[in-house]
Parts: structure tokens; C-alpha cells; sequence
């Protein structure tokens, strides 16, 4: 099998801070992987110099083949995401956001009106498609976020938290259609979560990331035997200590996060 | 191509469906028409300048299309705040593309909001000398509005929140505006004041339009038009290098 997603000693630094220091993967092509991580472990600032938005300090990234600092026009062809923080417009009505994407992502018209109506209706959004975002609830926004994520089908999809604030039907929904796409069209995942029983039910394999660095990787068995315990939750406690995180790092980002929160 | 397409209509949606914004923005030009067309028109006419509405006219356009672009360049730090421009970034679109695609939709905001004025000062006794030069001068107000978006994308795009706008409106658009030659003639001024309007390359603007609905012009059409595309082609160069240094 190929590695469809390779870091090779990725490093963000901010400061005296590293967000990310020297973190070394692969993932392979159709597989399904979860990187998980307590808050600020630097499981996001991973997964932005991944997918283009920030330059790391560095080391290198390979996505698809494609150098990710020295070709990101390409690189951007070969994913999708959904983000951690909202990035809905809010003055747009739900259909008209998964049209900008699909426009944007050159999905054919055909193809889209079709997707479009089938996702609607996956997240159940489908009667509230002319609404306008602002009038939406917070978990209506994010069923929104990750239907428009699903709208073209990347080579490899990146999901941050998706499943963030949503009630236990939804996200099954939500998985049941992420696992179908993984086996029909040999989709990479690369997803993060603090919902252990999403990892159980389809990572393949597992990343844990803390203070920056990749503490282990390896199946949910490797994991849970190495460990020593008897679930993958335990494992991760055990691993990632038992204390509570504050999310630090760039006091720039951190405010705009947070503005962000308010906002939604 | 098509995500210019999508990315202009976006913007023109979001112009449309805000009237509070569409209806504020004629606020400004109307107290300037009122207060200093017909307040300084008596003085003006005695000092042998003619009908100061006919002179002003133009350049209240010219500060409807040059605020409204700006702004909508603006919008940039709102997309970023809302995280909507993370969604933009990430799509497999050229930076050069998307930039184009939101300076094209803020300049179209723009005209529309520039029209509406025109309709004012024609209500207000302002009378172009001939109707068929009202494309020549679409033609100027398309190359300010292009110029202003433009300069107002490249600012915002490194910008994180709106603090720094009072700052770049009262120290960069406002002396723009006022020393343009929208509101007195650009002759017989003391040295500075005609070196900085010349280096102005909103007086082109300004002389421009004047010259497409008064007849009247400082300088030649032509050098007006080849200053404002040339100033327009750098400051998408610098845009398009601006885009490419976010980090988000």
C-alpha cells in the first residue's frame, strides 16, 4: 500500500512554544485514522499545516505526492475538510453554502443538485435548506459543516471534531455515511474526536498526540495492550495523564477561536 | 472561472439583502451634496467658478464608490473572523482567482451604490452635459471601484480584527478622498497640496468622471485611465502576494 498523507519532523513554533514539535506519520491510501489528543495537544495546528492554511517552522508535508509549502494549488485539489471552528456564511441561505462549495470545488451541476438534496436530507436539513444560517442553532450549523464537507469527494477527507455538540442519532447518521464513503470510493480519513466509541467503531488506526509530540500509534489493540488497560479510553487517560488542559499556544489564534465561539 | 463567478455573486447577495447598509451609505454623500454643494455654491459662483453642484457631483460619486469598495474590501476581515475564509482557502482555487473574484463583487457593490448617488445628484440639479457620455464615465467609475476593492482586499487580507479600520479610513481613505479633487479644482494650490493630490491616483478618478459628465478635465482622459489601470494592476500584484502570506 501507498502513503497518501507522510509528515517528516513537522514543527510550528510560536515563540519559545511548539505547537507541534517534530511530529513524524503516514497514513495509508483508503485508510481510516483517527489523531486524537487532550485540548491544545496540537491536533488543529496539525492539521492546518496539512491542509495549507499555515506554513510550518519545519519539516516537510506530503499530501497526495504533493510537497504541501511548495505546492498547494495541487494539494487543495486532493482534499476536503471539515473544521473544528465554524466557517459557515451566515447571510447565505444553507443551499446557497453548499453551492458556493461545490461551485468552488468544480463539482458539475448535475452532480451537485443531486448531492446537495441526498446530504440536506442525510443531516435533516433538507426543509430548512432556503433558511438563512444566521437563523440556525448551533447544531444545525455544524450538520451543515459537515454536509458541505461531504459534498465533493476528495481523495482524502479531513474531519476536526466533527461530530462536536451533535446528539448520538446524528452522529451515527453521520459515520454510517463517512464509513460508506471510505469503502465506495477509497476515501482517506484523517479525523480527530474525544468520542472514544468513534474511534472503536471505525478508525483503523490511531495516533495520540500531547504537547506536541505523537505519544503513540499503532491499531486500537496495539494501543489498548500497550497501555496496559482494558479500553481505548482508559488508554488515552492513561497515556495523556488525568489532568485538565487549557488550550495555550498563540494568544492571537486563542482570541480569534474564541471570538469565534461567541460568535456562533 | 466559474469561482470568480460564484465568489462575485456572493458578494452581491450579501450587498442586497443588507438595505440598512445599501440605505446608511447614502447618508454621507447626501450631507456633502447638501452642507457643501449648496453651503459653499454662493461663494463659489462669486468667485467666478460657476454652479459648484456641476463641479461637486463627480467627485460625491467618486467618494460613494471609493467608501463602498473600500469596505467591501474590508469584508475579508469578517470572512476571516467567521471563519468563512478558511472555507475559501482551502478550496482548490488560486489565490490570484479568489481575490480577483471579491475585488469584481465589491466594485460591482460598489457601482450600484455609486449609481444610486448619481440618481441623488441629479435630483439635487446636477445635469451631465451629454447622456452619451454616461458610459465613458461607467468606464472611470469601474476602473476607481476595481482600484479601491482592490486596495481595500490587499489591506484587510493581513489584518485579524476590525480595530485598524478607523485608523486606515482616517489615515489612508479620507485623505484620499479629500485630496483628490473632488472638492475644489486641482489649480492654483500651494506646492504640497499639488504634489500630493498629482500623486493621488484617486484625482485621476475623480478628473476622469468629471471629465466624462462635465466636459472638464485637468488632464488628458487618456492619462487618467492609464494611471488607474496601472495603479489598479499593482495593487492586485501586491494583493495576490498579500493572499499568499495568510496563515490562519
Amino acid at each position: 500500500m501507498d502513503s497518501i498523507i507522510e509528515t517528516k519532523n513537522l514543527t510550528k513554533r510560536y515563540g519559545d512554544f511548539s505547537a507541534v514539535d517534530d511530529v513524524s506519520f503516514e497514513v495509508q491510501k483508503g485508510e481510516i485514522f483517527a489523531f486524537l489528543g487532550p485540548n491544545g495537544a496540537g491536533k488543529t495546528t496539525t492539521i492546518k499545516m496539512l491542509t495549507t492554511l499555515l506554513k510550518p517552522t519545519h519539516g516537510q508535508v506530503f499530501l497526495n505526492g504533493h510537497n504541501v509549502v511548495e505546492n498547494p494549488d495541487e494539494t487543495r485539489k486532493s482534499f476536503g475538510i471539515v473544521f473544528q471552528d465554524p466557517s459557515l456564511d451566515n447571510e447565505l441561505t444553507a443551499y446557497e453554502n453548499m453551492q458556493f462549495h461545490a461551485v468552488l470545488y468544480g463539482v458539475p451541476k448535475a452532480v451537485y443538485q443531486k448531492r446537495i438534496i441526498d446530504l440536506l436530507t442525510l443531516v435533516e436539513l433538507y426543509d430548512r435548506r432556503d433558511s438563512f444560517v444566521k437563523n440556525f442553532s448551533g447544531g444545525m450549523k455544524r450538520r451543515l459543516e459537515i454536509a458541505r464537507g461531504l459534498l465533493h469527494h476528495p481523495k482524502i477527507l479531513f474531519l476536526d471534531e466533527p461530530t462536536i455538540g451533535l446528539d448520538p442519532q446524528t452522529r451515527n447518521h453521520i459515520w454510517t455515511y463517512i464509513h460508506n464513503l471510505n469503502k465506495e470510493e477509497q476515501v482517506t480519513i484523517f479525523f480527530t474526536t474525544h468520542h472514544m466509541d468513534e474511534v472503536e467503531r471505525i478508525a483503523q488506526r490511531v495516533a495520540i498526540i500531547d504537547h506536541g509530540k505523537i505519544i503513540i500509534m499503532g491499531t486500537i489493540k496495539e494501543i489498548i495492550e500497550k497501555a496496559g488497560t482494558n479500553t481505548l479510553e482508559s488508554a488515552f487517560i492513561k497515556l495523556t495523564g488525568s489532568n485538565i488542559r487549557e488550550e495555550e499556544g498563540n494568544p492571537r489564534l486563542n482570541r480569534m477561536r474564541i471570538n469565534q465561539r461567541l460568535m456562533r | 472561472m466559474t469561482a470568480i463567478y460564484i465568489l462575485w455573486l456572493r458578494q452581491l447577495k450579501r450587498f442586497i439583502r443588507t438595505r440598512s447598509r445599501i440605505i446608511g451609505a447614502l447618508g454621507q454623500p447626501i450631507i456633502f451634496l447638501l452642507a457643501i454643494g449648496f453651503g459653499l455654491n454662493p461663494i463659489y459662483q462669486q468667485a467666478g467658478g460657476g454652479n459648484y453642484i456641476q463641479f461637486l457631483a463627480p467627485g460625491i460619486i467618486v467618494m460613494t464608490v471609493l467608501f463602498t469598495s473600500i469596505f467591501t474590501g474590508m469584508e475579508i476581515i469578517w470572512d476571516k473572523q467567521f471563519g468563512f475564509l478558511k472555507e475559501t482557502f482551502v478550496a482548490p482555487v488560486p489565490r490570484w482567482q479568489i481575490l480577483l473574484g471579491k475585488v469584481l463583487g465589491g466594485a460591482s457593490v460598489a457601482m450600484i451604490q455609486g449609481t444610486l448617488v448619481f440618481l441623488i445628484t441629479l435630483i439635487a440639479g446636477f445635469r451631465p452635459i451629454h447622456w452619451t457620455s454616461l458610459p465613458l464615465a461607467f468606464i472611470f467609475l469601474f476602473l476607481v471601484a476595481m482600484l479601491a476593492s482592490a486596495m481595500g482586499a490587499a489591506i484587510a487580507a493581513r489584518l485579524d480584527d476590525m480595530q485598524a479600520f478607523p485608523l486606515i479610513f482616517n489615515f489612508l481613505v479620507q485623505p484620499l478622498f479629500f485630496l483628490s479633487g473632488a472638492i475644489f479644482p486641482l489649480k492654483n494650490l500651494p506646492w504640497f497640496l499639488d504634489i500630493l493630490t498629482k500623486i493621488n491616483p484617486f484625482s485621476y478618478g475623480v478628473d476622469g468622471l468629471r471629465y466624462a459628465l462635465s466636459g472638464v478635465a485637468t488632464f488628458s482622459p487618456f492619462l487618467s485611465a492609464g494611471v488607474l489601470g496601472a495603479v489598479f494592476l499593482v495593487m492586485i500584484g501586491f494583493g495576490v502576494y498579500q493572499f499568499s502570506k495568510v496563515q490562519m
